[in-house]
């Protein structure tokens, strides 16, 4: 791990790569550090920021004496259960990409537990990763100008659900009647947590 | 009768902040709330608020509200003159509003954001536990126009102690920044060249983030690098190679190299440079040794 500074705001931890990223940043969250207001994970860093006058050499030591175990099953957590309608336009192609047939491709999403590993892109979206290892598909070769809210997607090793319409390159294999976002609540998915993908009519 | 104030006039640009939505960022929230934190701290203390209730930041001058109700308020911040009902009151004191009174700011001789307080805060409802307008997400109240109302809330229990606070008003010249070498000053040829060059805060600056102009910082490779999170403060170089320095409503995470972060106190400072004005910034080193 690579501690790189950030003014007097915060400390930027670097890793190699997700599966790091999510046992360091379990592994923060667990400790609770004094003086953190954000931990913010990202692709291959995970971001503290921390209250103003927070000691920042103390915070380090205690950054680099985590007991990190990348791969290690997830501590317990909270568990979302997101119902999916999976009738998406891409699931044919998804099928054959992966070779699984459409009704293949439901099994193996909803077959094993996601998790949260960072946001970004959009309030409330987050990069679902850990599903099954078959359903990595590229983007799409042209990005759609609109995708509606609840879709629910496909792109690399990551899965998501835009929390709102916005423009897109996932492969849509269904859609979701959940509240990704909230002005009461916020988002329905954060960082950490683990995402279980139920198939409806 | 229930205290409020009735927006008269808002000049370029009036919002409701407070201290922002902290602990949100993972999810995509920013933390937005006032820009220069320190200004609207100030204003609140002298009221007897909390440090952290809600106020008006004003850009630029021009705001003009009508008390309804018996308010008390201060102002702090960029030294908009200002007057009730056409007497000159000054900043950093305590001012009697009577029911019906206008409070009307002028255009400050320097700084760019004046904050006002009034006893009680600004009461409109929060949204995920804050008042703060956050221009990026668009989370938060309106902007104010002439005709919003704005609840006050109850007075708190503590009483004003003081009448006036003497405080250094923001400078007319150039604004020196100090910055810490931020975690990719090594994607820079030579990053000390952000202190060498006399910047320009440019026009298109806002709450997100104070664009400068000058000679661009060369990249010593175009490594690509996957977006990381960012705090206020950061001084983040796209392509072009003429820095943002990143304000209160800053993106959470960004995929161009930072090459500094200034220090927080200083970010406050940063959020009182007009377009046009000059800014240089002076490397520190971190507050924390690379030493096991």
């Amino acid at each position: 791990m690579r501690v790189l500074p950030c003014g007097d705001s915060g400390l930027l931890l670097e890793v190699d790569g997700l599966p790091e990223v999510l046992a360091l940043a379990d592994a923060v969250r667990a400790a609770q550090p004094e003086g953190i207001l954000d931990v913010v994970p990202a692709a291959r860093t995970v971001l503290l920021s921390v209250e103003p006058g927070t000691d920042l050499a103390a915070l380090r030591r205690t950054v680099l004496d985590l007991d990190v175990r990348p791969g290690a099953a997830p501590p317990e957590g909270e568990r979302v259960v997101i119902e999916v309608v999976y009738d998406g336009p891409d699931l044919e192609e998804v099928g054959e990409l992966t070779g699984l047939g459409p009704e293949g491709v439901v099994e193996a999403h909803t077959g094993t537990p996601w998790r949260a590993a960072f946001g970004g892109f959009a309030p409330g979206f987050a990069y679902l990763v850990g599903g099954d290892p078959r359903l990595r598909v590229p983007r799409r070769e042209v990005s759609r100008t609109s995708v509606p809210a609840g879709s629910v997607g496909l792109a690399g090793e990551f899965s998501g659900v835009y929390p709102r319409s916005s423009p897109g390159g996932w492969q849509l294999i269904g859609h979701t009647d959940a509240e990704l976002w909230s002005m009461e609540r916020g988002a329905l998915l954060r960082p950490g947590c683990t995402v279980v993908f139920k198939a409806v009519r | 009768m229930t205290r409020k104030l009735e927006v008269v006039a808002t000049g370029a640009l009036a919002l409701v902040e407070d201290l922002g939505r902290p602990g949100l960022a993972a999810t995509g929230v920013g933390r937005s709330g006032a820009a220069d934190r320190r200004s609207l701290r100030l204003a609140n203390r002298l009221v007897a608020n909390p440090e952290g209730a809600a106020g008006i930041e004003v850009v630029f001058g021009g705001l003009a509200v009508r008390a309804h109700g018996l308010l008390t308020v201060a102002l702090s911040g960029a030294p908009a003159p200002a007057d009730v009902d056409g007497t000159p009151v000054g900043h950093h004191a305590l001012i009697t509003l009577y029911p019906g009174q206008v409070l009307r700011l002028g255009v400050p001789p320097t700084g760019l954001r004046t904050y006002l307080a009034v006893r009680g805060g600004i009461a409109v409802e929060p949204v995920l536990g804050s008042r703060s307008t956050d221009v990026l997400s668009g989370l938060g109240p309106e902007k104010l126009s002439p005709g919003t109302i704005l609840p006050v809330g109850t007075e708190p229990a503590e009483l004003p102690l003081i009448d006036v606070a003497p405080v250094a008003v923001p400078p007319g010249d150039d604004v020196v920044l100090r910055a810490v070498p931020g975690p990719r000053a090594d994607f820079f040829t030579d990053v000390t060249a952000l202190a060498r060059t006399t910047w320009t805060a440019s026009s298109r600056s806002d709450r997100v983030g104070m664009r400068l102009e000058g000679e661009p910082l060369e990249r010593a490779s175009l490594e690509e690098l996957p977006s990381e999170g960012l705090v206020r403060g950061a001084v983040q170089v796209p392509p072009g190679g003429e820095p943002v320095l990143f304000l209160a409503d800053h993106p959470v995470t960004g995929g161009y190299p930072v090459a500094a972060v200034v220090l927080d106190a200083d970010v406050d400072r940063a959020a009182q440079v007009r377009p046009g004005q000059r800014v240089r910034f002076v490397l520190v080193p971190p507050p924390w040794k690379d030493t096991p």
